[in-house]
């Protein structure tokens, strides 16, 4: 059992992120709870789609949605899964360069989606009067999809983080598995956005 | 790591012991200790609510406090009492049954105890500010939403908080089984204990974001204005129903599953047996844990969902009594020839037979969905569910006790005075509860503060009343028990039922670190093999070396403390908007612990193979 964590080429193992028991531990503790994410966010569009059509004579989805900002959104957000990806790509090959690029790419994707998803409340409230409070499809909108965007406020806070953390200290066996379970529950995010993306979006406009 | 030395230490060394402690059987002391806390609290809420039911038109409580009464008395009992045992004996026992030095997330595992136990003191703070949660357990809307006062806000926001602590508490022991099983402990060797916590544990992860899900809607209406369950803005109070059951109806899995695997290893210990037909048994396990998801509208027979929903969810609510058929029978089965020892734990698991069996033949009674129109919101359904929780769930918590008690303080509890307990509790548990299937049936409905004397109600509640104070008396009886014991108990063996489990392996209380070398597990009951087949000793699976140990911390008590706080802050806020800052500092404290926890390294410590070839064994 080694005490140092320190990594170079020569002693880098498969799978740094699960090459130590606490490693490991994260790895199936975050997918434990993303299994319970799964079960909130179900819960809140099973309330959205139970809600959608209450508009009480308020603004309905047709009227307020604009898909290009949403394609957009969708597209940043999409890509910053991507690019998280290319950043374990380079975190299993050992080059902490490459992987800080890939996720500070990913962190400005992120706010990238977030500066649009503010732009897009903003105008609903300014513009349409459409607000949490107008009706119970408002109430049901803004909690689903602000959940969804205070999960990416908390993943950007994490990622962050890490990135200053971890700037002057290069990869190690104890924060290879930190980089991997943050990608983990950013892809989660990403899974989360399609469905609002088809279920609140595609499905308000066309449904 | 006896009690002795800890009192030596002095009051102020222990007490910052146990906060910043991330041991998992010192976490398992907290659990139980704040469980029996709250169960106390619960059992007296209990009991007031049978004096102002003993007699016809009683004016002891008010309609009101009344109501607060019966809502805290359920609430407590289910979120406060029940599940912190449970949890504490898994904190307790489970780790030692798989062979393991700690929990996959001893940080988190702490922090889960104090948001529990902080969440629960935020829902209790409601009685001294005196005003109390009233819409009953269920909280359905929209009596929640448009009841006065801040008690439902109390409500919201302390199960919110204490349900994230039990969260964290599923997603540990998950993470542990899969991950730190000693070598050889194959997933079909666990003892069953082990396999329901694993289960349990999956329902927790599974059902309790669906509560958190209702609370913040529930939240959002009461202190936001939103309109989740405002019908003339369009809302739906149905949503809220489902989004409880959903969560609800796996909560009462959650109770009783992990009561079944101690029942297991009881029955199993005392009959000197292998337990019967062990697959059967975890695959029943699952099946329950599968089907106790697709029944939560079973609670919802009489909303009108129609005759194709409510037939549905009958014949599924039906379909569970095959895999607790099972269980029952083999149960009866592992007794069957078996070296039967008639200890206190072994008392009430044989008293829990019959009494689960009747609280399962009136849920398939209750199952029957045109039958429940009868039934609904009747003493009928009360009967009924205490029935499982009480003769299932607090008979294993209790049986669980008096078994792993020794392997939790290293000291036996009382045989005699376990064994006069259990039989005032298990006479006035039928007394309390047989007599009201029947005031159910006589039309006696749920949650009404007064009867009407001479409509034949009279004599069933009197005597109602009187089994619930003989319970009352047991329950003392076990607390004088604890104490004697702690002051006089006999001091325990490593093994002093003759157990057949990893965790008789090590010596009582277990040294802090669990086990010097981690065993080889060559079977099922690995203890009773090496007993028959070997010098009665676990064979190390791997040469002494240095064992890594985790740190303590103060951080998830400051933590909780954060969140408790922001939670006053959000009850009071809709009043006077100062009480925003009381948010602000609470989850500023809360979200600063995390970062520090984040940027701290923190690798834990080692203890050397030296200090450790010292110890004795």
């Amino acid at each position: 059992m080694s005490h140092d964590h320190s990594l170079n080429p020569e002693t880098m193992p498969q799978e740094p992120e699960k090459a130590t028991l606490e490693g490991k531990n994260k790895f199936f503790g975050l997918w434990f709870f993303l299994g319970g994410e799964t079960v909130l966010f179900a819960s809140f569009f099973g309330t959205f789609l139970a809600l959608r059509n209450s508009t009480a004579n308020g603004p309905t989805g047709d009227e307020i949605f604009g898909l290009e900002l949403v394609f957009i959104m969708t597209m940043l957000l999409l890509t910053s899964s991507l690019t998280s990806v290319y950043a374990m790509y380079h975190m299993k090959n050992n080059d902490f360069k490459k992987m800080q690029l890939w996720l500070a790419v990913t962190a400005f994707l992120g706010i990238g989606f977030l500066g649009c998803e503010i732009y897009e409340f903003y105008h609903y409230i300014t513009d349409f009067g459409f607000t949490f409070r107008s009706s119970a499809f408002g109430s049901a909108f803004y909690t689903l999809v602000g959940f969804h965007g205070g999960h990416v406020v908390f993943g950007l806070s994490w990622l962050i983080a890490l990135l200053v953390r971890n700037a002057k200290r290069g990869l190690n066996l104890y924060n290879a598995p930190k980089f991997n379970t943050f990608s983990l529950y950013w892809h989660f995010i990403d899974v989360v956005w399609v469905f609002i993306f088809t279920v609140v979006y595609l499905m308000g406009k066309v449904g | 790591m006896s009690t002795a030395t800890a009192q030596k230490r002095g009051f102020g060394a222990v007490l910052w012991d146990y906060l910043t402690t991330v041991d998992h059987k010192k976490i398992a002391h907290l659990y139980l200790f704040g469980g029996g806390f709250f169960f106390i609290l619960g059992g007296l809420e209990a009991l007031l609510i049978r004096i102002q039911l003993i007699k016809p038109e009683n004016d002891f409580l008010s309609a009101g406090l009344y109501n607060e009464m019966i809502t805290m008395h359920g609430t407590t009992m289910i979120f406060l009492a029940a599940m912190p045992l449970l949890l504490a004996l898994m904190n307790a026992i489970m780790p030692l049954q798989i062979g393991a030095r700690d929990v996959a997330f001893p940080f988190l595992n702490a922090l889960g105890f104090w948001l529990f136990m902080l969440g629960g003191l935020l829902l209790n703070l409601s009685w001294i500010m005196g005003d109390a949660p009233d819409s009953g357990w269920t909280a359905y809307t929209p009596l929640a939403t448009e009841s006065p006062g801040h008690g439902l806000d109390y409500y919201v926001l302390g199960l919110q908080i204490s349900g994230a602590g039990t969260l964290m508490g599923g997603i540990n022991f998950l993470a542990t089984i899969v991950t730190m099983r000693a070598p050889g402990m194959t997933y079909m060797r666990m003892p069953l204990f082990t396999w329901t916590t694993f289960v349990t544990s999956t329902l927790i992860l599974f059902a309790f974001p669906a509560l958190t899900v209702g609370l913040f809607l529930l939240m959002f209406d009461r202190m936001f204005d939103s309109a989740f369950f405002d019908v003339t803005l369009g809302g739906n109070s149905i949503i809220w129903q489902h989004l409880f059951w959903i969560f609800g109806h796996p909560e009462v899995y959650i109770l009783i599953l992990p009561v079944f695997g101690i029942f297991s290893e009881v029955f199993a210990t005392f009959s000197k047996k292998r337990l019967f037909g062990y697959t059967a048994m975890v695959f029943a396990t699952m099946l329950i844990a599968f089907l106790g998801f697709m029944v939560w509208a079973h609670h919802m027979f009489t909303v009108g969902l129609g005759p194709v929903a409510n037939s549905i969810f009958a014949v599924a609510t039906m379909a569970i009594a095959v895999p607790t058929g099972i269980k029952i029978f083999n149960w009866l089965a592992t007794m069957w020839g078996g070296n039967i020892t008639v200890s206190t734990a072994m008392l009430y698991a044989l008293g829990f037979i019959p009494s689960f069996t009747i609280g399962g033949m009136t849920g398939v009674m209750l199952a029957s969905s045109v039958a429940d129109y009868q039934y609904h919101d009747s003493y009928f359904v009360v009967a009924h569910f205490h029935y499982v929780i009480v003769g299932g769930t607090v008979f294993g918590i209790l049986a669980g006790l008096h078994y792993w008690w020794p392997k939790m303080f290293g000291r036996v509890l009382n045989e005699t005075l376990g064994k006069i307990t259990f039989w005032l509790f298990f006479f006035g548990f039928h007394l309390t509860f047989f007599i009201q299937h029947f005031l159910g049936l006589m039309g006696m409905p749920r949650r009404y503060w007064v009867f009407l004397k001479d409509q034949d109600l009279d004599l069933g509640n009197l005597i109602s009343s009187l089994g619930a104070l003989l319970m009352g008396v047991g329950g003392i009886l076990f607390l004088i028990n604890i104490i004697y014991t702690a002051a006089k108990g006999e001091k325990a063996s490593a093994d002093p039922f003759d157990g057949r489990t990893l965790e008789w392996a090590v010596s009582s209380p277990p040294p802090y670190y669990n086990f010097k070398q981690l065993p080889l597990v060559r079977g099922l009951d690995s203890l009773w093999i090496e007993k028959r087949e070997g010098n009665g000793k676990l064979k190390p699976a791997e040469p002494l070396g240095d064992v890594h140990m985790p740190n303590g911390s103060i951080l998830p008590f400051i933590m909780s403390v954060g969140f408790t706080i922001a939670g006053v802050g959000f009850i009071y806020q809709p009043d006077n908007r100062t009480w925003l800052l009381a948010v602000f500092i609470g989850m500023g404290i809360a979200l600063g612990s995390m970062l520090i926890r984040s940027l701290k390294d923190d690798h834990g410590y080692y203890i050397s193979k030296e200090e450790l070839e010292k110890e004795a064994d």
